[in-house]
């Protein structure tokens, strides 16, 4: 029997794969820099010049610069990764062009690594191998701590532990893989290793012929290649992503994202190949459905339902879309995959539109984001130019072809209705469902939408099986979640963890807690269709249900750490505020309801509320919530309700007291100057924009209360700690 | 919308002609490439967008241009440039500026910089400096939040920012201006 997809997809692993030892990178110097929006903020260009400029001078051929995508670690980029062949790779932050000159110099040409700039700066010196003991939750480990035991045995063979570096590490994804005996997996670098560990026996053979020989213990290593293998490899040391479990970001800062090579040597296209090989929609949806994957989307919807709703139709002609519309103000998980590993998107609209049984898919992605638009663009390109898009892809008969349509900054077109229409180039408003998108959605034919990340986690799933998917998250929901941690939080970045994952391992674990040392006062999840976690219930699991049962939603993923400085019924202002000038004004509800709420909070915040407002708020949002057309207005009062039930004695202060607990309201703080402190200095007063600081040199300052605009200045420049804010 | 309405003659030819003087040939070819495929009216909004990028915002004369070189009525195409906040419909400076108001940068202290912003340019939200290099906007969320508070300027990103940075920032800007001014002149000379 002929078997074309098999044959076109070896015939082009085996190219590719020549092509890559061609470029023999393995024994080459790497320097891997990031390339992706915020990588570039932070100023990875002129790193990648200055690198460039240094390779040319030095006039060495074996060593290249290798573009990466994000790795999601934010407060700390450019990161700048260096791979020697047979060592442990490099991580440095915050590298500059400076910082640049000394890397090439010192380490690339003098073997030594800058070791205080390195990431997370976690040893004085590097060293020669590193073992990383899984200690996830998910597989019960036998008996004694073996880390413990190994650094014991190290130290009585005298083996230093700057030479031998041992450390703990998350879920390697090893576990939920094999799903046999449980026992502790070790991963080994550089070899890129993983053993599996029972007891001492094993250790004492990991040291006497790994540590001291040199030579890898075939016996206990692990057949099956985990799917972070590759990521791990390279960030494993770093405690922020050994904690993570990374899928759907697997390949983020591994792969070249503008590289259909490299994608294809990570396996990529693989899962199509199966899926159009075998040729039967049913076992993709099957999958799915085991893996109990819910879209990434916010709603949670099962995927595999979705899909099945949408073979389901008489009506031939159907469409797949992927939402990348991104409109959570906080969020930015879904540009990052579009930017770091877009091929792996497009693998999962292409596996999407043969389930369905669509000819044609659509990326709608926000113009706001325009290296995600050409990442993706490109992708698409390379994969028509490759059989991977268009007429009979991989020769199997199955023709499908991908566009791009732009946003146009509105929220709104976030949701799928008003999202079809935007594409259609109509105005953006939502019509009422039903019918359903799968029953009548793109010029009136059957349409799936899907969110990125759910499209990114597809090619995982039908690789590595429905049940392994299902095995990592909840009774209820299979797999991970990728959130964008950001706000009052010391390492901000994307975080992907099993569902599950309880909030506190999530905000202090991997994200280092609360910055400054402040407090942590609440975690707000779900953007301006959410709400906020109170800091007394961090130790909540992350799921669909939990969080809704605690007033917010899983959202799309963006959360934002706030602490003691932060006023609660400020921020849920500022998302009321965000909803009334998103909301599409279609319906009387959310149009009027929001302008109203936000008049109300806008009263408490300057001191002039009255007790009668708390009820108004609570009808005027449970009014809103009820009778509005769309999941905008449905949603909007979420965080005010949320803020109601858990921050009830806030809104108090702000009515009762004319007091803002955390001194945010400018309304209700006044800024004075201790005399017993001021030295005079004029800072102040030069800083002052409104001239209402008086005083003599050398002698206390007095601020005219009438004239102030309170704008914090004073407070922020005064160098004696004079001033209070009050 | 071929004739006009008391005679006979057929103008639509040299209407057309006007039109498409209006705008530059790459986007005129992007319009007629989609007049051959189906359900052109869904490349309305890609149409705008590159009609902005180019001029910097859609004026009523580039609105109507499109209107008719597109076959889409122009009510439509209003509708859509005055739905999406994308769209400007006033010229802009050389330079726009987006503060990030979204809840990240919000959080860390956003408004501060706006504040500095407004208050080192000497306009508001909306309004561009007198010698046409800035506007100032404010935008929700550019996506990279773990840099916030940020500003986008043009295409760049910069956090995360203090207020004391503003001036030297915006000072970068204006020295490419100048820079720019001085090219163009070389070139015309
Ligand atoms: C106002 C509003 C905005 C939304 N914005 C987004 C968005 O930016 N991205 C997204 O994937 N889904 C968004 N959604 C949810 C979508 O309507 C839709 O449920 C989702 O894309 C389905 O994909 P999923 O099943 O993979 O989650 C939004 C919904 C509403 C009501
Ligand atoms: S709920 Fe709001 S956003 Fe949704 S249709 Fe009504 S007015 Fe528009
Ligand atoms: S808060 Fe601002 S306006 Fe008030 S005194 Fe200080 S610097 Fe002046
Ligand atoms: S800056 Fe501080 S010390 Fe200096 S004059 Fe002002 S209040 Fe006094
Ligand atoms: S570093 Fe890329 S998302 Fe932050
Ligand atoms: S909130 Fe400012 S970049 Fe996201």
């Amino acid at each position: 029997m002929p078997l074309p997809v098999r044959d076109f997809y070896r015939s082009m692993a085996d190219r590719i794969g020549r092509t890559l030892a061609d470029r023999d990178l393995g024994n080459k110097i790497l320097i891997q820099v990031g390339s992706a929006t915020c990588e570039h903020a932070a100023g990875s260009q002129s790193v990648t010049e200055e690198f460039v400029r240094h390779i040319r001078a030095s006039g060495r051929k074996d060593i290249v610069i290798h573009r990466t995508g994000c790795t999601g670690r934010c407060s700390r980029e450019p990161i700048v990764g260096i791979q020697v062949a047979g060592q442990i790779p490099v991580k440095y932050e915050r590298v500059n062009r400076d910082l640049v000159h000394r890397i090439f110099t010192e380490h690339i040409q003098g073997g030594a690594p800058v070791m205080k700039h390195v990431l997370d700066h976690t040893t004085e010196v590097l060293p020669e191998r590193e073992f990383l003991f899984c200690e996830g939750s998910r597989c019960q480990r036998p008996g004694p701590n073996l880390r413990d035991r190994f650094i014991a045995l190290l130290e009585t063979r005298g083996i230093e532990p700057h030479r031998v570096h041992v450390a703990a590490a998350s879920c390697f994804g090893v576990c939920s893989l094999s799903g046999d005996a449980p026992a502790t997996y070790v991963l080994a670098r550089p070899e890129k290793v993983i053993y599996r560990v029972n007891g001492e026996e094993d250790l004492l053979a990991i040291l006497a012929d790994h540590v001291v020989g040199g030579q890898v213990v075939e016996r206990l290593r692990v057949q099956e290649e985990p799917i972070a293998l590759e990521f791990l490899e390279r960030y494993g040391d770093v405690a922020f992503f050994n904690r993570q479990s990374r899928i759907a970001l697997r390949n983020a800062g591994v792969v070249d994202p503008e590289s259909l090579d490299e994608y294809v040597g990570l396996d990529g296209f693989k899962a199509l190949a199966t899926t159009l090989e075998r040729h039967e929609p049913e076992w993709v949806i099957s999958e799915l459905t085991k893996a109990r994957l819910r879209g990434r989307g916010g709603g949670g919807f099962l995927t595999g339902t979705k899909w099945t709703l949408a073979r389901k139709q008489v009506d031939a002609t159907r469409f797949i879309i992927c939402n990348g519309d991104e409109g959570d103000p906080g969020a930015f998980m879904d540009r990052s995959m579009l930017e770091s590993d877009p091929f792996n998107i497009v693998e999962g609209m292409i596996i999407g539109g043969f389930a369905i049984g669509a000819q044609k898919g659509f990326f709608y992605i926000r113009a706001e984001y325009p290296l995600a638009i050409r990442r993706i663009q490109h992708a698409i390109d390379t994969c028509r130019a490759n059989g991977l898009l268009g007429q009979d892809i991989m020769g199997s008969g199955f023709d499908f072809d991908l566009e791009i349509r732009l946003g146009a900054g509105a929220f709104v077109c976030g949701e799928e209705t008003a999202l079809i229409r935007s594409i259609e180039g109509e105005r953006g408003q939502p019509k009422v469902r039903p019918p359903y998108p799968t029953d009548r959605g793109l010029w009136g034919h059957p349409t799936v939408i899907n969110n990125v990340e759910t499209f990114a986690n597809i090619s995982a799933i039908l690789r590595y099986g429905g049940d392994w998917y299902a095995r990592i998250g909840t009774e209820k929901s299979g797999g991970t979640k990728v959130f964008a941690l950001a706000g009052k939080v010391r390492h901000t970045g994307l975080v992907e963890v099993p569902l599950g994952t309880t909030l506190s391992r999530v905000v202090n674990d991997i994200g280092g807690g609360v910055s400054g040392g402040k407090q942590l006062k609440a975690i707000q999840t779900g953007g301006p269709a959410g709400g906020f976690i109170p800091a007394s219930m961090q130790d909540m699991e992350v799921d669909f249900e939990p969080l809704q049962k605690a007033g917010s939603i899983m959202g799309s993923g963006g959360m934002i750490v706030l602490s003691e400085d932060d006023c609660m019924v400020d921020i849920a202002k500022f998302y009321m505020a965000f909803s009334q000038e998103e909301s599409c004004g279609k319906c009387t509800p959310c149009r009027e309801g929001t302008t109203r709420i936000l008049e109300i909070l806008e009263r408490i915040t300057q001191g002039k509320g009255e007790l009668a407002d708390l009820d108004k708020l609570d009808r005027l949002s449970r009014l809103c919530q009820r009778t509005s057309l769309c999941g905008l207005g449905r949603a909007a009062p979420n965080p005010v309700l949320s803020s109601l039930k858990h921050f009830r004695e806030e809104f108090l202060a702000h009515i009762q007291d004319k007091h803002c607990p955390a001194k945010k309201c400018v309304a209700l703080i006044r800024y004075e100057i201790n005399p017993e402190k001021c030295i005079g200095c004029t800072i102040c007063d030069r800083n002052c924009p409104v001239e209402c600081i008086t005083g003599a040199r050398k002698e206390a300052h007095v601020i005219d209360q009438a004239a102030c605009i309170k704008c914090g200045n004073c407070f922020d420049v005064c160098k004696f700690a004079a001033i209070d804010r009050v | 919308m071929s004739a006009c309405c008391h005679c006979t003659h057929d103008n639509w030819p040299e209407l057309e002609r006007g039109y498409r003087a209006m705008l530059p040939e790459p986007i005129l070819a992007f319009i007629d490439e989609n007049r051959q495929r189906e359900r052109n009216e869904s490349m309305l909004i890609a149409t705008l967008h590159m009609v902005q990028a180019h001029f910097g915002h859609l004026g009523p004369g580039h609105l109507e241009a499109v209107a008719q070189l597109m076959q889409i009525p122009l009510a439509k195409v209003t509708g859509v440039a005055t739905f999406y906040h994308y769209f400007r419909l006033q010229p802009r400076g050389k330079y726009l500026i987006n503060v990030c108001l979204g809840t990240a940068c919000y959080v860390k202290g956003a408004e501060k910089i706006a504040q500095k912003l407004t208050d080192e340019l000497g306009i508001r939200f909306g309004e561009t400096s007198k010698d046409g290099v800035f506007s100032l906007e404010s935008t929700r969320c550019v996506g990279t939040c773990g840099l916030a508070p940020v500003v986008m300027i043009g295409d760049e990103v910069h956090g995360p920012l203090t207020p004391s940075q503003v001036p030297a920032l915006l000072e970068s800007y204006l020295a490419r201006a100048a820079e720019d001014l001085v090219g163009e002149s070389a070139a015309n000379r």
